[in-house]
């Protein structure tokens, strides 16, 4: 009877201490870093580089946000997920945020409990096919064996796509990127598709990009974006203002070369001196201190530096900014006013 | 003067649960019982306040939704608008087909691999002897990707069997009705026509021919001393009737050849790489144990045994399949049974590449589309769970019958 007593209330002291959950916030505080999911290795998005080093358009606004929240840009674990895996991590706690090429669904967003925090690439799924086949659009694809990495919505358009057109495919499900790339290398798949900002990175590094086109069919809306878990709004708004603060600073005409010179005394311009702390107390209505915006945009440099020094035209991925360009040029790359 | 050595009435003390060795094993039971009732309750408590904390619930109301995602490989209807409940039924047959064509395969490459392995032709017992290290000794993941990989980069494509631009094909059909390439292999496949049953009906009753020739020709050497030839009357009876009742009924029976259409062949029967590489890593891995379970059992009968047999002047192929083998089945059957399920189980490394089996369809497509991870593995688990009992129960009866008859 005492011994099941004990065991009771040791039970109940368990579930107590499990029920307890605290700010995302100060937990990354208290741990001096910040664990940020990334994919298991896209180049030009998020990969490790020569000498280990995460570079990429995704690990830009991670490193963004660990500046804001922890003053260094380098605080970050990234850890590498795949797309099976990434939604459970960030709803275990393994990840504080995730900034993977994720797609902002409506399911995701309200089945899974997760929050979307803001867009920063918007991107359409399209068709990766060896130029020899002589394929000129996809419509042409009837019949053909088309790789797909599992656990995307990609998977979902496709089936989607070739059934509005009435046409048959055979997929071939792949876990990772690299094995989707080795596979249709092979030859094992005649069409690799996935995001067309994907296709471009992978065909980046292959040894004769030249030999493989990208049809013009674009299939899908892919509005990517960093994603928190459902439930902790304060977090939420430091992601997400992170993220808004990189895109004000390319309209506001704020880059990593002008910015000591800006911060140092507050300018003419009202809202650069609010976004980077010179005016205005928006850092503390986050928790934060003043110049938290400063620090993320000197993380990297601003949305539009992040994007040319990783994924622009100069890059071997070479993609044009056209939906991504500031709204003012045409795009729709748009931040709600700092004020 | 009576005896005093009365036994006295047995009194039971509480401490005779831990002193008493006829009690203490019960006790410790109990209590192992009572902890691991405990942790378990624990552990459920545990998941279903996270889960309410987190704002979720257990449900499996998503069976019924449409999957809206293609499968390759299905062996019943199925289309991207079937419910992710049917996903899961052909994620189930396509793990069920593997797990008995594997099956299958790794018998016999175990049994010939084990016996080779006695053979006193020195080359012949090293070989199978580097096989098991080979293939024991390193994980099967590995093994699986490396067939799969060898399959893809040494068959050709099906396009190096076009021609092109007046050049003849890199690649060329075997007789042209088999097709070996990267994404599989293609052969014919028979079609069946009216009047096709009678051809099936017959040579089914020739399979059952065969069993009640066999059994004669036992009877006659049990009874009467007789022996009767069973190797080539075996072979006429099974085929002679069936290609008699082929051309009687005017050839009812066709092929249907695989062509190059588009980026694919089309028609004939397809053996998908993804699933002749797994099946093949998968056989050939649990043949490497299979073949040790069989050659410990051969060895496990005594030499005498044979020289018993071979004094009585029974011939050596006879007394391998009378007097070893039946003998040594009680010795192979047990350890096969947890190779049979450890294939079963290593069935679920196939999204490695690229088939679709239940773990790829419920535990990979449908979780990840649904994000319902507990309900989903929670199914898996009982999916796997219900299937190795099922192997264990058949291979328990077969067991039993091959058993040591005690009576």
């Amino acid at each position: 009877m005492k011994k099941s007593v004990i065991l009771g209330a040791l039970t109940v002291a368990g579930l107590a201490a499990s029920a307890a959950v605290a700010g995302t916030m100060d937990d990354v505080k208290a741990r001096g870093k910040l664990n940020c999911g990334v994919t298991t290795g896209l180049v030009g998005f998020a990969a490790p580089d020569a000498n280990g080093e995460w570079q990429g358009f995704d690990v830009g606004v991670c490193r963004a946000v660990a500046a804001a929240v922890l003053g260094d840009p380098k605080a970050v674990e990234f850890v590498p997920t795949t797309g099976k895996t990434r939604f459970t991590a960030l709803a275990s706690g393994e990840i504080d945020m995730l900034a993977r090429n994720t797609t902002w669904t409506f399911s995701r967003d309200v089945d899974l409990k997760f929050e979307f925090t803001g867009i920063n690439y918007y991107d359409g799924q399209g068709f990766m096919v060896p130029k020899d086949l002589g394929v000129g659009s996809a419509k042409d694809l009837d019949g053909a064996t088309v790789c797909i990495q599992t656990g995307t919505t990609t998977e979902l358009n496709l089936a989607d796509f070739f059934r509005s057109n009435n046409i048959s495919y055979e997929p071939v499900p792949i876990e990772t990127n690299a094995e989707a790339q080795q596979q249709y290398l092979a030859g094992a798949c005649d069409v690799y598709t996935t995001d067309a900002s994907g296709l471009a990175a992978t065909r980046a590094t292959f040894e004769d990009p030249s030999a493989h086109v990208v049809l013009p069919e674009i299939v899908s809306k892919e509005p990517l974006g960093p994603l928190v878990r459902h439930g902790d709004n304060d977090w939420g708004d430091v992601v997400r203002w992170s993220l808004n603060a990189l895109i004000a600073a390319e309209e506001l005409g704020v880059t990593s070369a002008n910015i000591a010179e800006l911060s140092a005394a507050p300018t003419n311009n009202p809202e650069v001196n609010r976004l980077l702390g010179t005016e205005g107390n928006l850092g503390e209505m986050l928790g934060l201190d003043a110049e938290w915006a400063k620090r993320a945009i000197m993380a990297g440099g601003n949305y539009g530096e992040l994007f040319e020094k990783n994924i622009g035209e100069n890059t071997p991925i070479g993609l044009a900014r056209g939906l991504n360009a500031q709204w003012k040029n045409g795009g729709l790359i748009y931040t709600p006013p700092f004020r | 003067m009576t005896s005093i050595n009365d036994p006295k009435p047995e009194s039971f003390q509480l401490s005779q649960l831990m002193n008493d060795t006829r009690y203490r094993s019960y006790t410790f039971q109990f209590i192992a019982l009572i902890v691991l009732f405990f942790l378990v309750g624990y552990l459920y408590l545990n998941l279903v306040e996270n889960l309410r904390t987190a704002g979720l619930d257990i449900s499996y109301e998503f069976l019924g939704e449409p999957a809206g995602y293609d499968i390759n490989q299905r062996l019943v209807e199925y289309n991207s608008q079937s419910s992710h409940w049917r996903a899961s039924v052909v994620g189930v047959l396509n793990t069920l087909l593997v797990a008995f064509v594997g099956c299958i395969l790794a018998t016999i490459f175990g049994v010939t691999a084990g016996v080779l392995r006695l053979s006193n032709n020195w080359i012949v017992a090293k070989l199978m002897a580097v096989y098991v290290e080979i293939f024991r000794n390193v994980p099967v993941l590995i093994w699986i990707l490396i067939i799969n990989a060898i399959f893809l980069i040494a068959l050709p494509q099906p396009k190096a069997f076009k021609s092109r631009g007046g050049n003849p094909p890199e690649a060329e059909m075997l007789w042209d009705s088999f097709a070996f390439t990267g994404r599989g292999i293609y052969a014919p496949k028979p079609v069946f026509e009216t009047g096709s049953w009678v051809v099936v009906a017959v040579f089914i009753l020739s399979i059952i021919g065969v069993f009640a020739y066999r059994r004669y020709a036992k009877f006659a050497l049990y009874n009467h001393g007789r022996d009767l030839p069973r190797g080539w009357p075996s072979i006429a009876i099974l085929f002679v009737p069936a290609i008699l009742a082929y051309f009687v009924m005017g050839s009812p029976i066709g092929l249907e050849y695989p062509q190059l259409k588009g980026f694919n062949f089309k028609g004939g029967i397809w053996a998908r790489g993804s699933f002749v590489a797994l099946t093949f890593a998968l056989a050939i891995y649990t043949g490497a144990f299979i073949a040790e379970n069989v050659r410990a059992g051969i060895l496990a009968i005594s030499k005498g045994q044979t020289e018993a047999a071979a004094a009585l002047g029974i011939r050596p192929g006879r007394i391998m399949s009378l007097v070893i083998l039946p003998q040594a089945l009680r010795v192979i059957i047990p350890p096969m049974i947890s190779n049979f399920l450890n294939l079963t189980k290593n069935s679920s490394l196939a999204i490695a590449v690229g088939y679709m089996d239940i773990t790829g369809t419920l535990g990979g497509i449908t979780l990840n589309q649904t994000g319902r991870a507990i309900e989903a593995i929670l199914l898996l688990m009982a999916f796997y769970l219900a299937i190795s009992l099922g192997i264990s129960a058949i291979m328990n009866v077969y067991n039993n019958s091959i058993k040591l008859k005690e009576r």
